[in-house]
């Protein structure tokens, strides 16, 4: 699992328990954070601000499969048994629209302006560890490369991060096969496990930071027993054993063995090339740019937004697109998620959350695919 | 050159290589030396196709006439090649204008009689095709591409 | 609540104005760009820039001018879309705007001592004079210069003036074919690949680097008969294109398998991509 950068001393503080998450939401609020956390809205958990501890979706369950998602109660004393929604911290970090620069045109000059937006003091709150791996991912690309997006950058350099640690897997969940969960190990400000009711204390605390640290020493509550640990770690492995997908090992290297596989055609007989996958996807990481002008003719706007492989006009160049057919488009989205994206950009780019295969409207399931793409022979 | 025999001629030419002293000799019965003038039309659309002209100096074009648009050249032709194909083609008429670019020397078989010694010597024969065939597909594979106006605004 | 940070954007262009347009063809023009307040650009032959037409949009476009003389910012543009059609519209005074330098570049510079051939489709020559130019700057460096130029028609030969006085100069020998013409025209008819046995007659295919630039399909009969005829493979290069929007491998659109045209390209070692060129729609 990759790390994002801590100082080096920073995680020394020993491990808290505390009996109730909104005791951290209230010291965060207190310190004039802006707090995203995920909150029941339109039928899904998602981060959202939140301004009131109570919004916290405590007692609520997500049921999901291929191309199924649906709340349900479930035991009303626990907070965090939900997994992931369909939009997650991609949407808060990189945000699907956002004015890059405008131009103005004065007599006969051009004056070319960045455009800026607010980013306050953040705290990403339950972030999960599929996620935090998914956010190193596109923290990789986009601030550790040759060019670097600066917004995404700096948003991340202002937000503290907040994990809490995964109890329960959904049916979608392969992040044990992908290696980034179901339990983070680094990478965070703070973690949160959420032990059993019969445990005793509610939430073990870790810290991994300088920031999180701060956060350990002014919150309180009783100093971690080793049992607590061996409590959250048993937790987690039981959580990882319940995943019943699991990705094919040798994928990264067997995907480029079987480019001209007719698995992909089959593939697209029910794809609908919505690019509702690439949307859910935590790593997906392609925009498109748009031009906006004005009626004046002196006004005109750079805008960028989050675009798809799926579109046919994504790969556009004069005469058409380069990829037409729909196998060809979807082969470019897996491919380059599970191979390519290990040349790149030094890791798989699926982090397991099983997003795609949740909000796929066919109900195409990414790790059933592989399994059949890897049973097929080589070209 | 000029004291060159045509069996000679044929023995340094890349069309030839690959013939041994007997097909040469069958062949070079059939064979004369032709030259051109630059602009000269070699053969016409429409000429009966009984000489098979095989280039040995200087560079030939293929040209189709358009109305309106006068001769266009589509292809040329450069020392080695087998101008055309149609004295291998019923009903044996040119299907295009072949015209000597710069000054031309040619060797023209005669191709009733080298198609007469293919029948009867069918090793001749079988020579014959298999070195002559790629030479023939070679250029139907550059004109395939040709084909595609690959530098226009819209290919790419 | 605590300061907000301002967070910026990126991708921002500077201003150049356009100083000369050169009519090359039809619908070709070379615009001559001069910064409006900055020192003059640098660039690696093969290299492209991101122009953009105010109210309009932006695309890349290779530099065509001569790498020792980047005070002439030259960029040659085919009107074929909206935005290479607003370029290809500016009349000198007018101001666009410009990013760059990105992506890789012709190797002329490691290839010394051997012979180098440039096979040019089209608009293909424009992204190869750079490496030309550079290559003539000093001929001693290498065994010979040898270009190998397709167009469509004779009238429709890019930069015709210079290549008639890099031919006058001898110090490159030029193949230009053409795929239809008329009677008026001497040369050769036909495509780039059918010119390959002349120019390399002479010359031992393991002493050739070769660069070639034009329409994929080109490049990939190219490389293959060039292969075929003896030149390895770890000794060509091509320049690919692919539809980009941020030229820094960030919005995902040009990539060609595991490489990111604009950043690991435009300009690829033959052997790197040739099995993906082998592949549908990658």
């Amino acid at each position: 699992m990759e790390a994002l950068p801590n100082t080096a001393d920073a995680g020394m503080t020993r491990p808290r328990l505390i009996d109730d998450p909104r005791d951290l939401l209230r010291h965060f609020l207190g310190q004039g954070y802006r707090i995203l956390a995920p909150q029941e809205r339109d039928g899904v958990i998602d981060p959202a601000p939140l301004t009131e501890p109570e919004a916290l979706p405590r007692g609520r369950v997500d049921d999901q499969g291929p191309g199924h998602y649906r709340l349900r109660d479930g035991d009303p004393d626990r907070w965090f048994d939900y997994v992931v929604g369909p939009s997650g911290w991609k949407a808060w970090l990189y945000p699907a629209r956002r004015k890059l620069w405008s131009a103005e045109r004065t007599d006969d000059r051009l004056t070319f302006r960045d455009a800026t937006t607010a980013w306050p003091k953040t705290v990403l709150f339950g972030v999960r560890p599929c996620e935090l791996a998914a956010i190193a991912r596109q923290r990789r690309i986009f601030a550790e490369g040759p060019y670097v997006d600066t917004a995404f950058a700096e948003r991340l350099e202002r937000s503290i991060i907040v994990v809490v640690q995964c109890a329960r897997s959904a049916p979608t969940c392969f992040c044990a096969s992908m290696d980034t969960g179901p339990r983070a190990v680094a990478g965070y400000d703070l973690a949160l496990t959420e032990l059993p009711a019969d445990h005793g204390a509610a939430f073990l605390v870790e810290s991994a930071s300088q920031a999180g640290d701060d956060v350990l020493h002014t919150l309180g509550g009783a100093t971690a027993r080793p049992r607590d640990h061996a409590a959250a770690l048993d937790l987690s492995r039981a959580a990882a054993a319940r995943q019943t997908r699991t990705m094919p090992d040798d994928i990264a290297g067997g995907l480029k063995l079987r480019l001209e596989s007719p698995v992909w055609a089959d593939i697209a007989s029910r794809c609908l090339t919505c690019g509702n996958c690439t949307l859910a996807c935590p790593t997906c990481f392609c925009s498109d740019v748009e031009e906006v002008s004005d009626l004046s003719g002196d006004h005109a706007e750079r805008w960028q937004l989050w675009d798809s492989c799926f579109n046919s006009d994504f790969s556009f160049i004069h005469g058409g697109p380069v990829r037409s057919s729909p196998a060809a488009r979807y082969r470019q989205w897996m491919t380059h998620k599970l191979s390519y994206w290990h040349d790149q950009f030094g890791s798989s780019g699926c982090v397991g959350c099983g997003r795609c295969i949740t909000w796929c409207p066919v109900g195409i399931d990414l790790v059933a695919e592989a399994d059949r793409l890897m049973a097929e022979g080589t070209d | 050159m000029a004291h060159q025999t045509i069996r000679d001629i044929l023995a340094d030419h890349p069309a030839f290589l690959g013939f041994d002293g007997a097909a040469l000799d069958l062949i070079a019965g059939c064979g004369r030396n032709m030259r051109y003038r630059a602009g000269e039309l070699l053969f016409r659309e429409g000429d009966a196709a009984e000489t098979v002209v095989i280039l040995r100096h200087g560079d030939a074009a293929i040209e189709l006439a358009a109305p309106g648009r006068g001769p266009l050249r589509v292809e040329s032709l450069h020392p080695g090649d087998i101008v055309d194909w149609s004295w291998l083609l019923p009903p044996c008429r040119a299907m295009s204008d072949a015209r000597a670019v710069t000054d031309v020397a040619a060797i023209a078989l005669d191709a009733r009689c080298v198609l007469d010694k293919c029948d009867e010597h069918t090793e001749l024969g079988y020579r014959l095709f298999r070195l002559w065939l790629p030479h023939l597909a070679r250029r139907v594979r550059m004109q395939r591409l040709q084909l595609l106006d690959l530098y226009g605004a819209h290919a790419r | 609540m605590p300061a907000e940070a301002a967070i910026s954007g990126s991708m921002r262009p500077q201003p150049y104005r356009v100083t000369e347009v050169l009519r090359e063809l039809d619908d070709v023009v070379t615009l001559r760009l001069a910064a409006e307040d900055r020192a003059p650009l640098p660039f690696r032959p093969g290299q492209f820039n991101m122009l953009y037409a105010f109210a309009t949009g932006e695309i890349p476009v290779s530099i065509s001018g001569d790498p020792s003389r980047p005070d002439e910012l030259l960029h040659t543009v085919r009107r074929v879309g909206a935005v290479s059609s607003a370029l290809a519209q500016l009349e000198r005074g007018a101001v666009l705007g410009l990013r760059g330098p990105f992506g890789s570049h012709w190797p002329v510079e490691t290839e010394r001592g051997r012979h180098l051939l440039f096979v040019a489709g089209g608009l293909g020559l424009a992204p190869l004079r750079p490496a030309i130019c550079r290559a003539l700057a000093r001929r001693a460096d290498y065994a010979g210069i040898t270009l190998v130029l397709g167009a469509r028609s004779p009238r429709e030969i890019l930069y015709a003036w210079q290549l008639a006085g890099w031919a006058a100069a001898g110090a490159m020998k030029i193949h230009v074919c053409v795929d239809h013409a008329g009677p008026e025209w001497g040369g050769p008819v036909g495509v780039v690949t059918s010119q390959f046995p002349r120019a390399l007659d002479g010359i031992a295919p393991d002493r050739v680097s070769a660069f070639l630039c034009g329409p994929e399909i080109m490049m990939r009969h190219g490389c293959g008969d060039l292969e075929h005829l003896g030149i390895h493979p770890e000794r060509m290069w091509i320049s690919m294109e692919r539809n980009m929007k941020c030229a820094t491998g960030l919005c995902g659109h040009c990539q060609f398998g595991a490489d990111f045209v604009c950043r690991d390209g435009p300009v690829f070692r033959y052997r790197r991509v040739r099995r993906p060129l082998g592949i549908r729609e990658v």
